[in-house]
């Protein structure tokens, strides 16, 4: 993986595509600055578990963690996309929360607080958007097993 | 609720209430917040807001349910509204009534049978989730610059037609909202001949499964140059039908114009995209900013809208149509020959006729299908643009047949969060024209 730098940042590729390996503590320190440099739609914000993965492909300065939080920006005036991953560890998993820079990052936070259980310091209403709101656990943790319906055969003994 | 937060990772913990609660059991900092986090605002931006009433006090105001049954809103969405009177303070959309897993379920489907899951999401335009899944899955591959061009001549067919089947939809139950119950008819009529059409091609009206990591999954059929102008042919006079019976029309204008109206900066800010952002007069379309498949070598318009209120969304969808109409017909043109999926053993089954005389071919057939191909390990997003917006798809692979992790940027689930933004100070009779100008669909949604 080649890599280079972006306001003290890693920057990757993947597959083409401009990749950022922001540190926990200096995320929304570097998405301020991202919006200077014209990143002013927040596309997309969710997360990866990689629990059962723990030896994926990172440059060699970021050190993997259980979580990834995966933000995709868009800069409509120059017409590029950026992917910022932001490693979140299993004992504290929590990172501050865009909403005040991208409003519209509050129901994708919610849905990543609901399908991980990472925590958005600072979200103005971090409850749960897709399951009950009295539901254990959630869902997309890869320790979190997805069930199956019973199938009983037509004619079988059990 | 900060000592809330802190200990809700642990599982079987209550996780607060995603209810709109009564001014009475919130202080004033919270209606405050609550109020911020319904506008999407910050606290700050909130509290310069002069026009928000400070306390209309309890006993003259009331919360209602809209849904999660109303008929208005497209399925299983839940509004929860602060009234006064007439007048709408706050909204909450409360979603979630349709979430089915579909991303974890995607997580043990193979990539091969990935399609058949995320076709399920937008069901009023199925094939540009295919297509964007697919897109997704061959950059992994990286066979995203091999595919055959008549296969990527077929994607844009097919995901034109859709987005004209998707705003046919529209233009019904937008029309069945407002009171123009004939418009629904008509709508659904010219959407049943683009359903015919799919029906011919992929063997299904819905959920075809048609587009595949790789190409399509068959050739067009005999004859279906003169379905698709058929279709063209009936499908002009019908709109120009659709402008005598709305466009023009006074109760209609008087019914949309100035309704749901949401400015440039609050639109991106949200994150809003497609015709909700257009319709600010922003001309923001991904086909022609940031061309995917071959949509640089056809010519076509962006339409905008300089108001954006409801009929402004209206408008441009039902423009966006004769502009799909438009692309087709230059695709009629430009379609070539060849094959239509991509002759790459590791992706392709091969040809049901190698089956009978190859052991090998048999054994490779069986494989594809039951284990699937193995994808490179990487990460990447691939962002198309749908009827409704930006549909995005982000996929972790870990080497293995099925995606780490498969998540869809859902342009509905984006443009929902507008609503409330739109209709804080309206009425409550404008919040079902409200509602269906954003035209979600809940399957994508809660996915």
């Amino acid at each position: 993986m080649t890599t280079d730098v972006l306001h003290d940042c890693v920057l990757g590729q993947s597959h083409g595509q401009s990749v950022l390996f922001v540190p926990k503590d200096r995320y929304i320190a570097t998405l301020r600055k991202l919006i200077d440099d014209s990143y002013t739609m927040c596309v997309d914000l969710t997360a990866v578990d990689f629990l059962t993965h723990p030896g994926r492909m990172l440059p060699e300065a970021i050190a993997p963690e259980r979580f990834e939080v995966v933000v995709n920006l868009l800069s409509m005036r120059d017409r590029t996309r950026l992917r910022l991953r932001t490693q979140v560890s299993e004992a504290d998993a929590s990172i501050d929360s865009a909403f005040d820079l991208y409003p519209g990052t509050e129901a994708m936070e919610r849905e990543v607080f609901d399908m991980f259980g990472i925590t958005f310091n600072g979200h103005p209403d971090l409850t749960r958007i897709l399951m009950p709101e009295d539901w254990d656990g959630h869902p997309l943790r890869k320790d979190y097993s997805q069930g199956r319906i019973p199938v009983q055969f037509k004619g079988s003994a059990s | 609720m900060s000592d809330l937060l802190s200990t809700v990772v642990s599982a079987g913990t209550f996780e607060g209430n995603q209810e709109l609660r009564s001014r009475s059991e919130l202080t004033a900092k919270e209606v405050m917040r609550e109020v911020g986090a319904v506008l999407r605002m910050s606290e700050a931006d909130v509290a310069l807001l002069a026009e928000v009433e400070s306390d209309p006090g309890e006993d003259q105001t009331m919360i209602i349910n809209m849904g999660p049954q109303h008929p208005s809103t497209h399925g299983v969405l839940r509004l929860m509204l602060e009234l006064k009177g007439e007048t709408v303070l706050r909204c909450k959309p409360i979603i979630g009534y349709l979430h089915t897993g579909m991303e974890k379920t995607g997580e043990s489907l193979t990539f091969m049978q990935g399609g058949t899951n995320v076709t399920r999401m937008d069901y009023a335009s199925p094939l540009n989730n295919e297509l964007v899944f697919s897109m997704a899955t061959e950059k992994l591959l990286g066979i995203d610059g091999d595919i055959p061009e008549r296969a990527v001549w077929m994607r844009m067919l097919l995901s034109e037609m859709n987005r004209m089947s998707s705003h046919l939809l529209f233009m019904a139950s937008n029309g069945m909202d407002i009171g123009a119950v004939s418009m629904m008819l008509y709508g659904w009529r010219e959407r049943e001949e683009v359903l015919r059409f799919f029906q011919k091609v992929t063997g299904l009206r819905m959920n075809h499964n048609f587009i595949r990591p790789g190409g399509v999954a068959a050739d067009l059929p005999e004859g279906w140059r003169d379905d698709v102008l058929e279709i063209l042919e009936m499908l002009g006079p019908r709109l120009e039908e659709y402008d005598t019976l709305m466009t023009g029309q006074p109760i209609w204008r008087e019914r949309l114009q100035g309704v749901g109206v949401i400015t440039q900066q609050e639109a991106i800010a949200l994150g809003a995209t497609g015709p909700i952002l257009r319709s600010t007069g922003l001309a923001w379309d991904l086909r022609r900013d940031m061309p995917y498949l071959n949509y640089k070598d056809v010519d076509f318009d962006v339409i905008v809208g300089s108001y954006g209120d409801a009929f402004d969304r209206y408008a441009i969808r039902l423009a966006e149509i004769r502009e799909s109409m438009r692309i087709v017909r230059q695709i009629l043109d430009k379609m070539p020959g060849g094959d239509f999926r991509i002759q790459n053993k590791k992706v392709t089954p091969p040809p049901r006729a190698r089956i009978d005389e190859s052991m090998e071919a048999l054994i490779h057939h069986f494989k594809i299908f039951t284990e699937g191909f193995k994808v490179p390990e990487g990460e990447v997003y691939v962002a198309i643009e749908s009827p409704r917006g930006e549909i995005g798809c982000y996929i972790a692979s870990d080497g293995s047949a099925t995606p780490y992790r498969m998540h869809v940027r859902a342009p509905s689930f984006v443009n929902v969060q507008a609503l409330p933004h739109m209709m804080r100070g309206g009425l409550v009779a404008d919040a079902v024209a409200v509602i269906s100008s954003v035209d979600p669909v809940l399957g994508e949604v809660d996915r």
